[in-house]
């Protein structure tokens, strides 16, 4: 599974963690986050993400 | 500096920082913590200061009422600058008192002064009514924190914008219309050095504002100059330089260890100019990076010189290199040279550097050997104009 980083803020989503925190389980794919994540940080839409 | 009433029962109770020139790795001259008393049934301090000027902040708010009557705080940015003054301010006003603070500046402000203090996280929109005035919320995530935050107060129409609209100035002036265009440098160079990686956000931003209908009479940052007489002029200034549609500028930056470097740097920027593109050379170590990346800015074409020290960079040309990528400028033409003894590596690092930053690299480079000649300086001005007209035809 890939991993994805912000181009705002840098932060790196990392499937095999997951975003507890927000409801996604460890182990879910960037493509399968809802379309409405965004990120923990900077909240930043999933649109902002680039394939590390 | 005294407390200065800018609205009816608001204060500007900040203090003046007359001695800092290095903040951060930014050159200054002087700058100032702004801090707000509202005076209201609630009485609220919005933001404080840097944690040795904690004291002076209680003293100018003790001007107005004393301390303790305060009744929230809100933190609109965790940065030290503006926080620092919290711990005190805090024990000073009664340690139980809330802290209003963003989702992310609980957080933050956990992991700068622990969990002692009575943190109240807020909603991006919330409202509190504080008695005649109702302050509202605005989340601005990354501008340039992620626990930044505006606050609004509706019926005055102020916006506190925390970082947003800043800048490094330290005078006894406190409005533009006291100190009029001359602001506008320091706003320029405060966006080049913290803002401008952001600027896809600032654009989003400020569409919000307008189609929230944000009305607003005073924008207060939290450092420099209040904009009150045309807050619009700092609105579109920040609007035009986060477009980074750069104008017919380019800068040369370049350092140099005989000087063959700089010969070079200076008959390019003579190939430029000869375009009637606007140009500067600049040599870096006589320069700071800061008031570099506010050229960088305003320049679209971003042409680098650097002498090959080691088999590699010389070590100044890289600190700008690697300030300048942290920050992200777009929409700029890359162009590289040096001058070099017997290995040479410097432009094809240059070259990387640049492609790296997303510049649009010229095919063509240039690098000689030991001194230039006659006939090497007249290269270098053909090139030179090469990247004067390649400004030209991207610009128009």
């Amino acid at each position: 599974m890939d991993r994805y980083v912000c181009q705002i803020c840098g932060y790196i989503y990392d499937p095999e963690q997951g975003d507890p925190e927000n409801g996604v389980e460890p182990g879910t794919p960037f493509e399968k986050l809802p379309d409405d994540w965004l990120c923990p940080i900077c909240g930043a839409p999933k649109d902002d993400f680039e394939k590390e | 500096m005294k407390p200065v009433e800018i609205a009816s029962g608001i204060y500007q109770v900040g203090v003046i920082d007359w001695n800092i020139r290095d903040f951060h790795g930014y050159s200054v001259e002087g700058t100032t913590y702004n801090a707000f008393l509202i005076l209201d049934d609630t009485v609220v301090l919005i933001d404080t200061v840097k944690k040795e000027f904690a004291d002076q902040l209680l003293a100018n708010i003790a001007e107005i009422i004393d301390p303790k009557k305060i009744d929230m705080v809100i933190s609109n940015h965790t940065e030290m600058d503006h926080s620092g003054g919290l711990p005190r301010v805090m024990h000073a006003i009664g340690g139980e008192k809330p802290l209003y603070c963003s989702k992310m500046g609980q957080k933050n402000l956990i992991q700068h002064f622990g969990d002692r203090l009575n943190l109240q996280a807020l909603e991006n929109g919330q409202e509190i009514s504080i008695g005649s005035r109702t302050l509202s919320f605005l989340e601005t995530r990354m501008l340039h924190w992620p626990d930044s935050m505006f606050t609004y107060i509706k019926e005055d129409q102020i916006l506190f914008s925390s970082d947003a609209f800043g800048q490094h100035y330290a005078g006894y002036e406190m409005f533009d219309d006291q100190i009029g265009d001359a602001v506008m440098p320091y706003a320029k160079k405060y966006f080049a050095n913290i803002l401008l990686l952001y600027t896809p956000k600032i654009l989003k931003l400020v569409e919000q504002i307008t189609d929230m209908g944000l009305q607003i009479k005073i924008i207060c940052p939290d450092h420099g100059i209040l904009w009150r007489s045309n807050p619009e002029t700092i609105i579109n200034a920040y609007v035009e330089w986060s477009r980074q549609e750069a104008g017919k500028r380019a800068v040369v930056l370049y350092d140099t260890m005989w000087k063959s470097t700089r010969l070079m740097a200076e008959a390019i920027a003579d190939g430029i100019a000869e375009t009637g593109v606007a140009v500067r050379p600049i040599h870096i170590r006589s320069s700071h990076r800061s008031d570099i990346m506010t050229e960088v800015l305003d320049a679209r074409a971003i042409v680098v010189g650097s002498p090959t020290l080691n088999n590699g960079l010389f070590p100044s040309v890289s600190d700008v290199l690697t300030y300048m990528k942290g920050l992200r400028p777009k929409n700029k033409i890359g162009a590289a040279f040096g001058s070099y003894g017997w290995s040479g590596e410097s432009v094809k690092l240059l070259n990387e550097a640049l492609a790296d930053m997303k510049f649009d690299v010229m095919e063509e480079s240039l690098k000689i050997q030991y001194v230039p000649d006659k006939k090497d300086l007249s290269a270098c001005r053909e090139y030179g104009r090469k990247i004067g007209q390649a400004v030209i035809s991207r610009v128009g």
